[in-house]
């Protein structure tokens, strides 16, 4: 599993750059995250949005889809592209260090 | 006993019809499926609904997509799965497999332009089944869009348009609608979740809301696939649970997640898959090592292997018989990783 410092700090991700151990994830690693993903500042929407991720992902197990953040995080969906326009779901899971949303078989 | 449901109260295990009548349990499954909700896209049930915007999903769509086809002479089809998860979720990609076979039996296959659009990153969401399904896609000459979330159809202007402003122009669509649980669910208060589906333990399918409620097939939100044959294979755990909670004891953990469906691929052939929660569809044969039917393969066989299965639906599965050699727990006989 390769290893990455992110904000001083080791940790695990895997190929596609999720966090295996989301209890290694810090906020003070959101910053450089976000960067990676093209994003230069965390805006407060962007923080709301990296919260509730983490939030449901401890209640449930998974990381929320597009749909389910439109309808609950309140950002509606299509301010949720434009916070992270490469994928809300996947980016944003990505920043708040738990891994991909399963969304769907 | 039939009638609407207005709403469920689990607070007091209440079931309230929309006659008036209110009806007491000590357990409720839940079994009431999932529904379409083309409303929840923009402009989805708009101008060029069932005219050159079709879904295939209800009878209503179905026939009118069938007039559809017979009408069109050549141009851009797209297929459009909006999100998951949906029923069937193999379903869109056997539309265009068969859409290919139907336009070459027609001669106008040379005058039309396929393409899947889907919001997965690959054509399938399991990764060996995906790569196989993708090659059969590129084999009929359907071209592929991935991670398009559509925001908007427009219908008379014939675009399909995602959230991150892409477009897919099309001259007639096959849309996917979102799909969501039973509307009822909605009116209950902590029955279901953001879709109406009702969290559920995926080994015991005893819900997480309240121990005395249950849930099978598409009214389940597990990660498993909304296909009849989960819900088969979930009667048989589900039917233990049932005694077993009433009778105050421990509940079998034993839904593995088991799926098993034929692909319809067109030119008499057909693809087998069966997979459950940890094993994803592999290559190999079915049922068992020494089986007849292919896994992950088209093959004549498995198209008469799903003819058959008409037959065996009626007669062996819906009297309560078992079919031979397929069992609720899938078996890894004969499946091998590639």
């Amino acid at each position: 599993m390769p290893t990455e410092t992110i904000a001083g700090t080791t940790v695990e991700l895997n190929d596609e750059g999720f966090f295996e151990h989301p209890e290694q994830w810090t906020p003070e690693m959101a910053p450089e995250l976000a960067r990676r993903e093209g994003i230069e500042e965390l805006t407060p929407s962007h923080w709301q949005v990296i919260d509730f991720m983490r939030k449901e992902y401890f209640e449930k197990g998974t990381g929320p889809t597009v749909r389910v953040l439109g309808k609950t995080s309140g950002v509606s969906v299509k301010e949720l592209y434009q916070l992270f326009p490469k994928g809300p779901a996947k980016v944003a899971a990505k920043i708040a260090g738990i891994p991909k949303p399963r969304g769907c078989i | 006993m039939q009638s609407e449901i207005e709403a469920v109260e689990i607070a007091t295990d209440t079931v309230h019809l929309v006659d008036g009548t209110n009806l007491q349990y000590d357990l409720l499954v839940v079994a009431t499926g999932a529904t379409l909700r083309p409303e929840e896209t923009d402009g989805l049930t708009g101008p060029g609904w069932n005219e050159r915007v079709f879904t295939f999903y209800d009878l209503a769509g179905a026939t009118a997509l069938e007039q559809g086809l017979a009408a069109f002479e050549g141009g851009r089809l797209v297929v459009n799965v909006v999100d998951l998860p949906i029923k069937c979720p193999v379903a869109p990609l056997e539309f265009c497999f068969l859409a290919d076979w139907y336009f070459h039996e027609r001669n106008i296959r040379d005058r039309v332009e396929l393409t899947y659009v889907t919001p997965l990153d690959a054509a399938f969401t399991k990764p060996v089944a995906a790569s196989a399904l993708a090659q059969l896609l590129d084999e009929k000459g359907v071209a592929r869009v991935a991670e398009f979330n559509t925001g908007e159809v427009d219908g008379s202007g014939g675009r399909l348009i995602s959230y991150d402003e892409r477009e897919v122009p099309f001259d007639l669509a096959v849309v996917v609608p979102l799909h969501a649980g039973a509307p009822y669910v909605g009116r209950s208060p902590g029955l279901g979740d953001e879709l109406d589906f009702i969290p559920t333990d995926e080994r015991t399918l005893q819900s997480k809301v309240k121990p005395n409620v249950f849930a099978i097939g598409d009214a389940a939100s597990i990660p498993a696939s909304k296909a009849g044959s989960v819900t088969h294979f979930e009667g048989e755990v589900l039917e233990k649970n049932i005694v077993a909670f009433l009778e105050g004891r421990p509940l079998d953990a034993s839904y593995d997640g088991h799926a098993n469906c034929f692909i319809e691929t067109g030119f008499d052939k057909a693809l087998l898959i069966d997979f459950n929660y940890d094993t994803e569809p592999l290559p190999g044969r079915f049922p068992g090592r020494l089986g007849p039917m292919p896994l992950l393969a088209e093959s004549r066989l498995n198209h008469l292997g799903k003819l058959m299965f008409q037959w065996f639906y009626w007669h062996t599965l819906l009297p309560g018989r078992d079919l031979p050699g397929i069992h609720a727990q899938m078996s890894m006989s004969g499946k091998r990783q590639p």
